[in-house]
């Protein structure tokens, strides 16, 4: 008797997967991943003749609660438009009753894979300028993003930086209402008890738990997101996700601890990612536009808010600022001294 | 700070100073003053021509030859005209750190002058 072997059978186990797109203007192409609601494939638009990225629910027959959740996330995206925010193209629904929707696909890195490539500590940090632009867009029109960490960046091929997989975005107010979301604002908050989803890297998969509670990624997620403390969550929660986001940029980890043999990280930066992952949401910046502000005035070579400087540190500052100013300033003075010596010898 | 205003500010300042060195040859003390006022003028003139440069180009290279262009030749000027007590030329002690000083005007308002402010365009 013939076994199949491992790879025919993952073969077979996949293409029984496989969403049948039958009725749709979508032909599929190939999985590209897979997250804790549903799987991503690319595929291409029959009509439009382009490739777009097809998020599906991955199991068939699933009930109302999931289904409104996809739709709510397409919606959610559908209501941001923004540059640094992947563009959603259509939401609908497939013969076998599963709800997908499609968007932008974007060729690109993970920022986690992408900032291999970016030495620059400035570089890094302009990157970081425009995760910020993103997510304050989000909460000017009234939705946390709760799951802000590198895996969830795409880095374009042109630089462009886009911010994904809002699937546990929650609506604070505003333009997005209820109504227009068809769901409540709440109902990425789980009512029934469902079996924590936890993979051996934990500050890489989102954790979705049972009470619906505790949604976002450890090592990302803010203390009282882990809590659970679900109805006092703010924008400051997202400003903790991002600190750890800076600090990982900054250091290749979320708790910030430098990388053996890694640059020393800057007293200001340091104060930035402090300020911004402090345990208490009250002593965090207020909004992503402060962070991002003493962010940029790091760049410009200024104070920043997060960090009292000693005359040391100022002097140091300035002189990184003006030094090539400085140094010409010296080598005349150093020049003045030469003539004259010269003169007097 | 605008480049012109930048360029007049250092000229002036870098001139000063540049002046008062020669308080370090004795030979030219009783003609101090008109040392400092030469030098200050100088600068002047030549921040507010540097500065115009940066204003119109925005190179960091050529607005540094241009500043070092400058200030080599108002200084040359300067260097041309014989010491007034000694009838002596002093071309090395006024020309290089006159040169000097028009560089680093041309590096200063080229990277820390501020561009003048653009006004959107109207209808």
């Amino acid at each position: 008797m013939n076994f199949l072997s491992d790879q025919a059978l993952k073969r077979l186990r996949d293409g029984a997967e496989m969403p049948d797109l039958a009725g749709t203007r979508y032909r599929l192409l190939e999985r590209i991943a897979r997250g804790g609601m549903g799987v991503v494939y690319t595929a291409e638009d029959e009509n439009l003749r382009r490739r777009v990225a097809l998020k599906v629910l991955d199991v068939p027959g699933t009930d109302g609660e999931l289904r409104n959740r996809l739709i709510r996330e397409a919606r959610v995206l559908a209501a941001l438009e923004h540059p640094g925010i992947v563009p959603v193209h259509d939401v609908g629904t497939l013969g076998d009753g599963r709800v997908f929707y499609t968007m932008k696909f974007v060729e690109g890195n993970r920022l986690d894979k992408f900032i291999e490539s970016v030495a620059s500590v400035p570089d890094r940090l302009r990157i970081f300028l425009r995760i910020c632009d993103a997510v304050a867009f989000a909460h000017a029109r009234g939705v946390l993003h709760r799951d802000l960490k590198p895996a969830n960046i795409m880095v374009g091929p042109f630089g462009e930086v886009l911010v994904m997989d809002w699937g546990l975005a929650k609506i604070l107010r505003g333009e997005l209402s209820s109504s227009m979301l068809g769901a409540d604002p709440e109902a990425t908050v789980f009512d029934k008890p469902k079996p924590a989803n936890i993979a051996s890297d934990p500050t890489e998969t989102s954790v979705v738990t049972g009470h619906g509670t505790v949604m976002g990624t450890p090592g990302y997620m803010s203390p009282e997101q882990a809590r659970g403390d679900v109805e006092h969550l703010d924008m400051r929660s997202d400003i903790y996700s991002l600190g750890a986001l800076l600090q990982f940029l900054l250091t290749g980890q979320p708790g910030g601890v430098s990388l053996p043999g890694g640059p020393r990280l800057d007293k200001s930066l340091t104060a930035i990612c402090a300020k911004a992952t402090e345990a208490a949401p009250a002593e965090r910046y207020p909004n992503v536009q402060e962070m991002a502000l003493d962010v940029s005035r790091y760049l410009d070579g200024l104070a920043v808010g997060a960090h009292r400087e000693s005359i040391f540190d100022r002097a140091g500052r300035l002189y990184r600022r003006y030094r090539f100013f400085i140094l010409l300033i010296a080598a005349y003075l150093a020049m003045r001294v030469l003539i004259l010596l010269f003169m007097h010898r | 700070m605008n480049k012109v205003l930048l360029g007049l500010l250092l000229g002036a300042v870098l001139g000063a100073v540049d002046g008062g060195t020669a308080w370090f040859t004795p030979e030219v003390r009783p003609e101090m003053a008109m040392i400092i006022v030469g030098s200050t003028f100088k600068g002047l003139l030549g921040g507010i021509l540097i500065g115009f440069f940066a204003r119109k180009v925005k190179s960091l290279p050529l607005g540094i030859s241009f500043g070092l262009a400058v200030g080599a030749l108002l200084a040359l000027a300067i260097a041309a005209m014989p010491d007034g007590l000694t009838g002596k030329h002093y071309y090395v002690q006024i020309i290089v750190p006159g040169s000097l000083v028009g560089l680093i005007v041309g590096y200063a308002t080229q990277k820390y002058g501020a561009a003048p402010a653009t006004t959107p365009a109207t209808r």
